[in-house]
């Protein structure tokens, strides 16, 4: 007992001593959702190796502390020296300027610089990361599916009514239960809005009331959801703003179309294997356009840090076009760095339906509409995704009728717009 | 003076690792005793009574007066110094309905649906589970082999964390779930019961009894054991029933016991969140959307907070917490009363 | 079998059979399957791969297709059982798969490719247990690390929760003073108070207080729990005054009738209330993902939760490491668990 707790006390000892930083540290914040973590420490290791001096120790965190608790530390100016994040616009007051700091501020301009709008304040022209990835929204179709059924998949300028219909005969030829899922993410319905010619920025920067695009293409959707087109699973088995993949009927063949975006390549590739073959699409075309809707995670600098000099070592490091280029192939994520993009990329995977889907993506990622592009830089996005989906939900689940759905999607929109006092 | 140490049979390492905590007690006795001669018996309450109430008003007591201030302030700025006082705006705000019976003409509809969730949730948990906990534990109580090991089975749930509670029964409901494969060898059709409102609810109750009956059921074997076995044998010789047995001595011995269980069962109904969080996130709809869900998302979680607006919840939240107690805790004290008059 | 059924059927008196019997048995064994159930399929399934926990219909234990090698290709094939068009059975190995037509060949006869309808064929099963799971997270997963902290958490906070707790609950059982019915119902109107209701202004409080990235921001606002004084003050209204007057005239200390008299009289709630707080502390997971961000301090939980990512969770690392990470309480529940009965046999109290 007298040594456990002689133990005890040099442990406690030892925690209260530790968590002081050490110059020379630098602490990245990242979270995972595949095989990146271990590039990236991978990455660091060798960066560690080239710079004796600089100690990066990367935080696995879970997307949540991202989401929820980052913004705590920072709102009392604390935190990491760098993390990855991905609502880098609504918290861009807090990250670094590394424009004095990085080697070579033109290289960072011209390879990140379409980008960089997405993080930094409005109307600066601050240099605060790197995306680590872009991503795409975007369909897959069970190509086995359509052939057993003997449907031809839809072509690119395929609108959503087609490939409404396509899908639902499939699905009743091949007796499998739905015949589209949407992941239940507000990000995810905004694009084909946008595609019915949706603009949910108002002139004057914020927030426009549901214009008659959103609502048709929502209308569309619930009605999808009502009558069995679209999966019910996913939209109406959840509530509010919660976030429900519908990667686990596409991969088990249960639905002939999803609709979803990128970073999903990676998993089909793992959890389909050679079950069945299946495709990239791009997205359906609506009136308007045939847009998906970009966005991503990037990796910023904090201006809280205590080593900015050895922060932007790290940075310049992480955004060289080798090393950029390396953690695209190897994570299968599609690339931010336009010197990557076009001296094109060799994905490190032997699956050939995943390689075909990601070039799909990365040629897709050049005809996305001006107002989706404008999306993940904007600073209401979040909240208008927030409240289409658990407005929409509740009308999908049958709680709400479809106007009052849209006004409370409204008013939700306006009483954040004037809490937050902006 | 020495007491009994229960449990004390066989615990021969148990004993010798006793030694130094002994050596330890005696040693602050003395510094104790003085203390006792200056303060005086009452004053030894308050030593008694002090850590805990330091520790208790740090952590707990004063965030929730942190709390009251930030029900009177507005913007999303997270800390108090940054926030602008509103007065009574954000409760003006909660309480904004053309029809107090229809939450949906409410400016805040999800608060008050989740308050009627609540409200609906913790009368049928609560009853369920003190039925379930009690038949269990008189089961538990009865003579039976391996009484340890049907112990464990029934506590065994509340050893897992909230957030695994939910997957498990997230997986096992939904539609290519555990429960649609079973009952698929039965020739049902596969159905998916979180996209049902009245199943959603029904499974969220289902799955808070079984995440936590076991922490209640062994309180109630506990009192149980405790009422001693004569006053049966007795009752047997008179030739009274068994069914009479239970109502006149099983339940009032049991009495205090069962009160705890109610409070602490009620409690923890009122404050459902982390399982059901997981395994509905509070859908179909806002069928399953409980109070707690709607605080943590509003000042916590939501994309622009307001913690403002969180925290008049949770206030108006507590107040009614607290009269419910006192109610329970005053019947209580006038049944017992009651009891003893007899 | 007929002894063991002997064994658990057996009953005392060896009287006939009473309702009662029948719905003890029906509830025990429901109980069985209801509370056991989903947690051997929790294991189970944390052996599966990514693509097998994916499956429908579900198995209980994990199975992958079959491979084989077969000469003249590089990787080995999976093995499917195959109906040929004349009727026959074989089982034949994939060597890729068009549309809807399967190309196989005989693993004895490697030259000839058969092609085959897809909706002929169906995988060759076998059991195979994905350890993988277990194994890859603790070459990135600094495991010994995380328990180290769990541990200290869980045993410092439940004994202080202990140490302090019955202190309270003994003044506000034992001791008639102004303020205790306003200190009682202090404690129970907080007994309510969810933590994720006054997170914020806790985590200022934390965070002023330098506890931030600390273990002990962990421990502290866990060990005042308003139930533990309420479950121990319950208990130690029934032990009689009479010992503590009888103790007074045998001039003992106060100090000296709170550990020698009231706890180990105590003992029984102490062990319900030591379980609890060992269970309630090794699970906590929000409150320490909000307090603990940097790699070292991690917990168990907050250890495994890096694998929930933004738009994909890798449940097959979850699975597993939940398994892990709930051993060490069940042991403490094996411990522990004959305490509370014997315990309470003992004080023959009530």
């Amino acid at each position: 007992m007298r040594k456990t707790r002689t133990l005890l006390a040099a442990l406690a000892v030892g925690l209260l001593t530790s968590t002081a930083a050490l110059a020379g540290d630098v602490r990245v914040m990242w979270y995972s959702d595949g095989v990146e973590g271990e590039v990236m420490k991978d990455l660091l290791d060798r960066f560690m190796k080239e710079n004796p001096g600089i100690n990066v120790i990367l935080d696995n965190v879970a997307y949540a502390v991202v989401r929820d608790q980052l913004p705590v530390q920072l709102e009392a100016g604390e935190g990491p020296d760098i993390a990855r994040v991905t609502g880098l616009k609504a918290l861009s007051n807090h990250w670094l300027d590394l424009r004095p700091l990085v080697a070579d501020a033109a290289y960072w301009d011209t390879n990140f610089g379409e980008q960089a709008d997405w993080m930094r304040p409005d109307g600066s022209n601050q240099i605060s990361g790197f995306m680590t990835q872009i991503t795409l929204t975007g369909g897959f179709a069970n190509k086995t599916l359509f052939d057993q059924a003997g449907i031809a998949i839809p072509g690119p300028n395929a609108t959503w009514d087609d490939w409404a219909k396509a899908s639902k005969e499939v699905a009743a030829s091949q007796q499998v239960p739905f015949p589209m899922v949407i992941d239940r993410s507000g990000h995810r319905i905004a694009g084909p809005s946008i595609s019915y010619g949706a603009n949910f920025m108002g002139a004057d920067g914020k927030p426009a009331p549901l214009d008659e695009g959103a609502k048709t293409f929502l209308t569309k959707f619930v009605g999808w959801v009502e009558d069995g087109t679209m999966s019910k699973d996913v939209w109406v088995s959840a509530g509010g703003s919660t976030y429900r993949a519908g990667i686990e009927d596409f991969v088990n063949g249960q639905v002939p179309f999803y609709y979803s975006g990128s970073w999903q390549v990676p998993q089909l590739s793992t959890k389909i294997g050679t079950n069945f073959d299946w495709v990239a699409t791009g997205s359906p075309c609506g009136p308007a356009a045939c847009t998906g809707m970009p966005g991503g995670a990037g990796l910023v600098a904090i201006k809280y840090t205590k080593n900015p000099k050895d922060v932007a070592k790290v940075m310049d490091y992480l955004a060289r076009e080798d090393i950029a280029k390396e953690f695209a192939e190897r994570s299968l994520f599609l690339p931010a760095h336009k010197g990557v993009i076009e001296k094109g990329l060799d994905f490190k995977t032997d699956d050939a339906q995943a390689k075909a889907a990601l070039d799909i993506f990365v040629k897709a990622t050049t005809t996305s509409s001006d107002i989706a592009k404008k999306m993940p830089g904007w600073f209401w996005s979040d909240t208008v995704y927030a409240a289409l989906v658990s407005r929409v939900g509740q009308a999908a689940a049958g709680e709400m009728k479809l106007d009052e759905a849209f006004a409370r999607i409204d008013t939700d929109i306006a009483a954040k717009v004037k809490d937050s006092g902006r | 003076m020495k007491a009994d140490v229960p449990g004390k049979t066989g615990l021969g390492i148990g004993e010798v690792a006793l030694v130094p905590v002994r050596l330890a007690m005696g040693l602050i006795d003395a510094p104790l005793r003085w203390l006792q001669r200056v303060a005086g018996i009452s004053g030894m309450a308050a030593f008694f009574l002090m850590p805990n109430m330091l520790i208790f008003g740090i952590f707990i007591l004063l965030p929730f007066f942190i709390n009251f201030a930030y029900s009177m302030t507005g913007s999303t700025a997270l800390f108090l110094s940054d926030r602008t006082f509103v007065g009574s705006e954000q409760y003006a705000r909660l309480f904004d309905c053309r029809n107090y019976l229809d939450p949906n003409t409410c400016a805040e509809d999800t608060f008050w649906t989740a308050v009627a969730n609540t409200g609906w949730f913790v009368i049928i948990q609560v009853t369920l589970m003190i039925v379930v906990s009690l038949v269990t534990a008189l089961i538990l109580n009865r003579e039976l082999a391996a009484r340890s090991f049907w112990r464990a089975v029934f506590f065994f749930p509340v050893l897992l964390s909230p957030v695994v509670v939910g997957l498990i029964w997230k997986w096992i409901l939904q539609r290519q779930g555990l429960l649609n494969f079973s009952l698929y060898g039965f020739g049902f059709e596969p159905y998916t019961w979180l996209n049902d409102r009245n199943w959603a609810f029904a499974a969220t109750v289902g799955v808070s009894i079984w995440a936590h009956m076991g922490f209640y059921t062994l309180i109630l074997l506990a009192g149980l054991q405790a009422i001693p076995k004569d006053l049966y044998e007795a009752a047997e010789m008179d030739g009274t029933r068994p069914a009479r047995a239970f109502w006149r001595i099983t339940m009032p011995l049991l009495a205090p016991n069962l009160l705890v269980v109610v409070v602490l069962v009620l409690i923890k109904a009122v404050q459902i969140f982390d399982e059901v969080y997981v395994l509905t996130g509070g859908g179909p709809g806002t069928s399953t959307l409980y109070l707690t869900q709607y605080i943590y998302e509003t000042g916590f979680a939501a994309q622009l907070r307001n913690p403002g607006l969180a925290a008049a919840a949770s206030i108006l939240m507590g107040v009614v917490l607290v009269v419910l107690t006192l109610l329970q805790l005053g019947l209580s004290r006038s049944s017992e009363k009651k009891g003893a008059r007899k | 079998m007929s002894r063991v059924a002997e064994f658990l059927l057996r009953r005392k008196g060896g009287k006939g059979w009473h309702w009662t019997d029948i719905v003890t048995w029906v509830w025990l064994v429901g109980g069985l399957f209801i509370m056991f159930g989903p947690a051997v399929w929790l294991v189970g399934s944390s052996f599966k791969s990514p693509a097998a926990l994916a499956e429908f219909p579900p198995s209980i234990l994990p199975y992958v297709t079959q491979k084989a090698t077969v000469e003249g290709y590089d990787k080995p094939l999976d093995l499917y059982d195959v109906t040929l068009p004349d009727g026959s059975k074989a089982t034949l190995a994939e060597v890729r798969r068009i549309g809807i037509i399967s190309q196989m060949v005989d693993p004895q006869k490697p030259g000839e490719i058969i092609k085959v309808n897809i909706a002929e064929r169906t995988p060759v099963r076998q059991m195979s247990f994905a350890t993988g799971n277990y194994t890859e997270p603790f070459t990135q997963f600094d495991f010994v690390r995380y328990l180290w902290n769990s541990v200290f958490v869980t045993v410092t906070a439940t004994l202080i929760t202990l140490v302090v707790n019955s202190m309270a609950a003994f003044a506000l059982s034992k001791y008639e003073f102004r303020g205790r019915t306003f200190a009682m119902l202090l404690i129970l109107a907080t007994l309510m108070v969810p933590l994720s209701v006054i997170m914020v202004p806790l985590y200022s409080i934390i965070s002023a207080l330098g506890l931030f990235n600390n273990l002990w921001g962990v421990i502290l606002p866990t060990v005042a729990t308003p139930t533990g004084v309420f479950i121990l003050r319950q208990y130690m209204l029934t032990i009689p005054d009479e010992l503590i007057d009888a103790a007074r005239m045998d001039k003992a200390s106060e100090w000296q009738i709170y550990w020698r008299i009231i706890l180990p009289l105590t003992a029984p709630a102490l062990a319900v209330l030591a379980i609890f707080s060992v269970v309630w502390r090794w699970n906590d997971f929000l409150w320490p993902l909000i307090v603990l961000s940097r790699k070292e301090l991690y917990t168990l939980q907050v250890g495994l939760s890096i694998y929930s990512g933004e738009l994909n969770v890798q449940w097959h690392f979850i699975l597993a490491m939940t398994v892990v990470t709930m051993i060490p309480v069940v042991l403490v529940f094996i411990f522990l668990q004959r305490f509370i009965t014997t315990g309470i046999a003992g004080t023959g109290l009530k």
